[in-house]
Parts: structure tokens; sequence; C-alpha cells
């Protein structure tokens, strides 16, 4: 713990010296504000835009966090169904991937013409980006389940679905909460991404105004804002995850 | 009365026989060994018995029912412990009910007190040491209502001195408990030391190859292992598998 909390602070102090200089080049390089603006002015649009902003980042975190409910339970689904049925998986691994090599940009315009404006292409949008890492942390995990522990359940009697709840599943939750936190972070992606599709507010929509009409410092804002928000994802997901799981995994036996 | 009888079956892998004609009656109450060289088959008997696999030929009958390629029909306690890494000592120790359907919490807290574990009863299985760990699995295959228990060679993963710790301690619960028990191991003494009945297996196809009723009274202490009558025992039995691999290789 202690090492972690060093470790942290070394990671502190590398961002504090990138903004320094970031700083300092744009006052002596005197680099106009449209194209570059330094950290304390992007700060002050931060602090003082916020009433605003705060519109904005709120329809995102919702439109985050039901995307990406929607997309871990897809993809929970998906990977329950690979693996319980195995000639389906066969059939449909390889579309799998190739959902994941589809440019969310150019699908995104075919989506709006499809479904309109609504919340559906959204959903869709953020459902693609996020349910691919779970389905493969969880079929990953699945298939990793104890040859020795399966053994004995299975000479304990223990049914299909006995084996699969009190087995599989709760073995398989480590490598699920790997795929979780990478989704996480992508859903917020997922979600300003989904915003360019034309929504009312939301961090894609600040932003798209933002750089058409060269308020750069406000696109700055809306990039820290993303990352802010992942981080704050990732970190919610960490959390759950120690809460969950408290028996560590060393190595069963 | 025999509670198991394993009635002339026999395995192959690959047109290699495994087991063949292989009969054995393990009666109420019983502590039966079985006792082979590794690579015997003793694996594959379990999994037959467990109903994993199914015999090419024969019947096994519990309890006057066939249990043909049924699982769940006896207890088993395999090689390693495994426990369920996510579970107490109390929820791994009743998993054995939980599948066939009833809990008995208190009963199982009272079979882990009596087993030197109340103070972990609510830890996790990382936070116990190898021979604690067996413990836990042998009071979950006490307690899983099943008529037979099967050991699979228990404690062939744990050192010299805590196995013969745990031998002393298996016999001791068992001999309050009587459940009956049928034991793998390729470890002579401990045979000797636990079992009423030591039967030995024949290597490749397996079959049963001699039978020993061991006439040592009950409760059975530490000293036994050092008396004459157990050298005497453990000589006679040790030239019998002897003279018996040098016939079959």
């Amino acid at each position: 713990m202690k090492k972690n909390r060093f470790k942290g602070w070394r990671s502190v102090i590398v961002l504090l010296l990138f903004f320094f200089i970031w700083e300092l080049a744009v006052k002596i390089a005197d680099i106009p504000e449209w194209l570059l603006p330094a950290p304390s002015t992007i700060m002050t649009e931060a602090i003082t835009g916020f009433p605003s902003f705060s519109e904005h980042l709120l329809s995102t975190i919702k439109l985050g966090i039901t995307g990406f409910a929607l997309g871990v339970g897809f993809g929970l689904f998906v990977a329950v169904l690979l693996y319980l049925l195995p000639f389906v998986r066969e059939a449909i691994y390889p579309f799998l991937i190739l959902s994941q090599n589809i440019p969310v940009i150019v699908l995104a315009p075919l989506l709006v013409i499809w479904f309109g404006f609504g919340i559906l292409p959204k959903m869709i949008v953020i459902t693609l980006v996020c349910f691919f890492p779970v389905t493969i942390a969880a079929l990953d995990g699945f298939k990793q389940t104890s040859p020795d522990l399966r053994h004995y359940m299975k000479m304990a009697g223990a049914t299909k679905s006995q084996l699969f709840w009190k087995l599989e599943l709760p073995h398989a939750l480590p490598s699920i909460f790997s795929g979780l936190k990478i989704s996480a972070t992508y859903s917020i992606m997922g979600a300003v991404i989904s915003e360019w599709l034309g929504a009312k507010s939301g961090i894609g929509v600040y932003m798209t105004l933002a750089s058409s009409s060269f308020r750069t410092d406000r696109v700055f804002v809306a990039i820290f804002a993303i990352m802010a928000l992942s981080l704050i994802f990732f970190a919610a997901i960490v959390l759950i995850e120690r809460l969950l799981i408290r028996w560590q995994s060393k190595g069963v036996d | 009365m025999s509670v198991l009888s394993i009635q002339d079956i026999s395995k192959k892998f690959a047109d290699v026989d495994v087991i063949k004609h292989l009969n054995l009656q393990v009666n109420e109450g019983e502590f039966v060994s079985i006792l082979g060289p590794s690579g015997s088959g003793k694996s594959t008997l379990f999994s037959l018995i467990g109903g994993i696999l199914a015999p090419d030929e024969g019947t096994i009958i519990l309890q006057g029912k066939k249990i043909n390629s049924q699982t769940g029909a006896v207890s088993y306690m395999p090689q390693s412990p495994s426990l369920l890494p996510w579970r107490t000592v109390l929820q791994n120790v009743l998993l054995g009910q939980e599948l066939k359907g009833t809990k008995d919490t208190s009963k199982a807290l009272e079979m882990i007190e009596k087993a030197g574990l109340a103070e972990y009863a609510h830890s996790y299985p990382h936070e116990l040491s190898g021979g604690m760990k067996q413990r836990v699995s042998f009071i979950r295959a006490l307690l899983s209502p099943q008529p037979i228990i099967l050991l699979d060679e228990p404690f062939s993963a744990l050192d010299e001195l805590t196995r013969l710790d745990m031998q002393k301690w298996l016999l001791s619960i068992w001999e309050n408990n009587r459940r009956t028990v049928l034991f793998v191991t390729h470890n002579l003494e401990e045979a000797l030391f636990l079992s009423d009945r030591i039967v030995i297996l024949s290597n490749k196809p397996a079959t049963i190859a001699a039978e020993f009723v061991i006439p040592f009274t009950r409760p059975r202490k530490e000293e036994l292992l050092l008396e004459d009558d157990f050298l005497q025992w453990k000589r006679k039995i040790y030239y019998e598998l002897k003279s018996f691999m040098e016939q079959s290789s």
C-alpha cells in the first residue's frame, strides 16, 4: 500500500511538470489562444464555464452509465451463451472479432439514417464499444475453471446449472472484472462519440460547438473532462471489485 | 450388509484394458483401502463409482440400486483439497449438502469445532495450511449425505509429518462416526494403520490381486505403527506385493 502511494506521487509530479512546461512554452513562444491555450487559461475556462458545462457533463455521465450497463449486460449474455453452447461459439466467434473492426465513426451516421436521432443509435454505439472486452474476458474466465474443482463438483453430483452458478461464474469473476475495467473507460468515449450523432446536450455536443467556434480552451476542457470521467469510472469498478472479491485468488488447491 | 457392491466391471480406454472383471464389496461401517501402484487404474475405478465414467461391462450397486454413470451417489474427497477459494471454511463444508438440497449449518459448525478448526470457520481457504485444507475437505465429505465416502489419496501431497498427523486425526474422527469408507492409497503403512480390510489391485488391467482383513483392534493409537504385529503384517503384505509386481512385469 505504502509503495503504491509513493508511485502515485511520482506520476502526479510528472503530470505537474508536463503542465508546467506546457504553460511555459505557450508563454515564451507566445502561441495564440485559439491554436493552443495555456493550462491556466483552460483551468479558468473550466471554473468560470462550469455552470453551463455541468449540464453537458451530467448528460454524458447518464448516457455513459446507461450504455455501460447495457453493454456489460449484453457482453455477459453473449459470453454465457457462447460458453454454454459450443457450436454457437464456433459459428459466432469470428463475427465478434469483426464487429470490433467496424469504424464507429463511419457506422454512426448510418445508425442515424436507420434509427433516427433517438436514444437507440446511441445505445448501439456504446454497446458495440463496451461489450467486447467483457465477453472476451468472461469467456476466458469460464474456460480457465480449475479442472480439479470441476472434477470434484461433478463427482459430488453437481448439475449443469449448479456447476455454472456455484463454480464457473464465481471462478470467472476476476477475469470479468478485468473486462469491466476496460469497458468502463471505453464507455465514456463511446458516449461522447454517440453524442456527435445529434444530441441536445453532452460533452460531445459541447466539444463540437467549441471546436467549430475556435474555442480551443473549451475543447481542452472537454478532453480533460472525458479523461477524468474515465478515471472515475475505472476507479469505481476497482472499488466494486475489491468489495466483491475479498478472497485472493492465489492459485486454486 | 454390503453398502457398495461392484460386480464384474471392465473398462477400456482406446482398446487398452484398464480395469478387467473387477469385483469388490464394501460393508456398512467398514474402512476399506485399495492399495496399488501408481497408474494401476485406481482413479479410473473412482471415476466409475463416482459416475463420471461408464463401465463397459458390469454393474455398480449402492444400497441395492444400480448407479452406473450416475453422479452424486457417493461422497468424495479428492487428492487436492478442491475448496472453492471464494467460500469460507463453513460455506465450503456445506457445499456437499448444498448440491443435494438440505443444509445443516449447526451440525457443520459442530464438526468444524471437533476438527479443531473453530477459529477458522469464517476464514478463506488461502488462509489455511495444506493440512488444514485437507481437514476441511474431509469434513465436507463427512457431512455430505451419501452412504459411502471415497477418499482418493487424500494425503499424498502432504509432507511426512503432517501426513502422520492427518492419519491420526482422520482415524479419531472416523472412529467416532463410523461412516463407510473406500480409501485409495499407494502407501502400505497408511493402509495398514487405517483400514479394516486392504484390497490389492494388480497393474494394468486392474483386478483384485489379493485381500487382507486387518485384525488390529480399535481405537488404534500411533504406537501401533511400531508394534511387532504391525511390522509383521507390513512385511507380509510387502512381500506379497513384491512377488506379484514381479509376476506381472
